[in-house]
């Protein structure tokens, strides 16, 4: 229907995990990890604390808007960054 | 389970991340690159249900993380069901590695509820015949349908293809047919020649030219697809010019144990002969990984000789494969021959001559079965 949703994330873009993924906390490593077939992903605090939020209901605004205010600075640009980098290595996928 | 092409973006720092059960390895098929060992019927004596329970707790305890059930035919053991629910208890990603034989949505379905995370599924061709010729049984049938039902289920599915002259030319149907079925990640895992594989090498090894064919139907699917299918597809080491970083190093982030307990450094480490693996029916898998003399006889870079030892890529390669180097040199220590800096590299290329020599003597494979060989001679103390 709107082929234009494909191509980016915008502000109103809500995210979800792709069902292969399993993210969690893993206490060994001390950190949030993405598992999947064959492979695991360490992710730094900021990853971590944006993969958190893409459960299917907050938009890129949203993410923004919680993160803005627990770093008091302005994340946006790198949470945009951070959400396509997700998106082209297939652990997240635009669900509307 | 450390194929080609998987992504690990962990170090490890010590730990064994990647933990790998053999469970049995009893099969009932007969491929002729099994890597299983050649005096496979031996080993009889498998760990009982406590016993890999202990071994998954004691594998957690130290931080593994990823867990693979595999074989011979895992499932040929009717426990996998309670393991799995071990593991998932423990807090581990399990993976199941099975030729699909056996596989009932019953099964599945138990599985699914235990916690299993995915499967892979071998896939010899997109061919029925060839699929049943080259495992030596007729399980094509039986194999798509269990592919279709863990969809079903809901798992995610690894295709893996076994690379070689004989299907190599069906890459783009294979490709198709997985597209059909809807797998997330296909891999054409170059067969890798040690035990079964290495008695039919020169039935194998495809050329060059026939694997650059493949790799580009490979390229033409992930151009279509996008994300919706993960291709893993790379050229063999025996046509690269350095070594590939095996396991991530010796004793780096890799543990097998297999059906009667060894604990081993990967699945083919058995080929190096003089090593006496230690066993988790004797020790604790804390001593075997820290302390053991065979997990630490190739960490780091002590052990290397030249042209290793000066090397300014040996952080990357480790030196390549062990067994490799023990079984085409005659020293676990040596470079890895498929580098080309190795002094014993003509092995390599003797092997890749053969390949293209159009006189070469053609030979019937040699199939995995018990008696097909005898491993009398060979002194290998088992």
């Amino acid at each position: 229907m709107n082929d234009e949703i494909k191509t980016g994330i915008n502000e109103d873009s809500i995210m979800e995990l792709s069902p292969m993924y399993l993210f969690r906390w893993e206490e060994p490593q001390q950190a949030h990890v993405l598992l999947y077939p064959e492979g695991v992903v360490k992710l730094n605090e900021t990853g971590a604390a944006i993969l958190k939020y893409c459960n299917g209901s907050n938009t890129a605004a949203d993410i923004i808007r919680e993160l803005s205010e627990i770093y008091t600075t302005d994340v946006s640009e790198s949470v945009y960054r951070f959400l396509e980098v997700s998106h082209a290595k297939g652990w997240i996928r635009i669900k509307s | 389970m450390p194929k080609d092409g998987s992504e690990l973006s962990l170090d490890g720092s010590g730990i064994p991340m990647w933990l790998t059960l053999e469970l049995t390895y009893r099969c009932p098929l007969h491929c002729p690159w099994c890597s299983n060992p050649l005096d496979f019927e031996k080993f009889r004596n498998e760990l009982t249900t406590a016993e890999w329970k202990r071994v998954l707790q004691e594998g957690r305890k130290m931080g593994s993380l990823q867990l693979g059930f595999t074989g011979g035919e895992p499932m040929l053991r009717d426990d996998v069901e309670e393991l799995v629910a071990e593991a998932e208890s423990l807090g581990y990603y399990s993976n199941l590695i099975t030729s699909g034989v056996g596989l009932t949505p019953d099964r599945l379905k138990t599985l699914k509820k235990n916690g299993l995370k995915q499967i892979q599924l071998s896939l010899q061709s997109s061919d029925r015949d060839i699929t049943n010729a080259l495992v030596g049984a007729n399980v094509f049938d039986e194999k798509l349908a269990v592919a279709r039902d863990i969809k079903a289920q809901g798992f995610p599915m690894v295709l893996n293809v076994p690379v070689c002259k004989q299907n190599v030319a069906l890459t783009r149907d294979i490709l198709e047919l997985a597209e059909e079925l809807q797998v997330e990640y296909i891999e054409f895992a170059n067969i890798q020649y040690y035990n079964w594989a290495l008695l039919n090498r020169a039935e194998f090894l495809p050329t060059r030219e026939e694997l650059e064919e493949a790799e580009e139907a490979v390229i033409e699917t992930r151009q279509r697809l996008g994300n919706k299918m993960a291709i893993y597809f790379v050229i063999p080491d025996y046509y690269d010019s350095r070594p590939k970083a095996c396991m991530n190093g010796w004793g780096a982030i890799h543990l097998t144990i297999g059906p009667d307990g060894a604990a081993l450094p990967c699945q083919e480490s058995r080929v190096i002969k003089g090593l006496e693996f230690p066993n988790v029916r004797e020790h604790s898998l804390d001593w075997i990984w820290n302390q053991s003399p065979v997990f630490n006889a190739f960490r780091g870079d002590e052990w290397m000789k030249e042209p290793c030892r000066s090397c300014d890529e040996k952080e990357k390669d480790h030196g390549g494969c062990r067994c490799q180097a023990f079984l085409l040199t005659g020293d676990a220590a040596n470079t890895d021959p498929v580098c080309s800096k190795s002094p014993m590299h003509g092995v390599i290329e003797a092997c890749i001559n053969e390949t293209y020599d159009r006189h070469r003597v053609q030979r019937p494979l040699v199939f995995r079965r018990k008696g097909a060989i005898t491993t009398e001679f060979l002194g290998t103390g088992e």
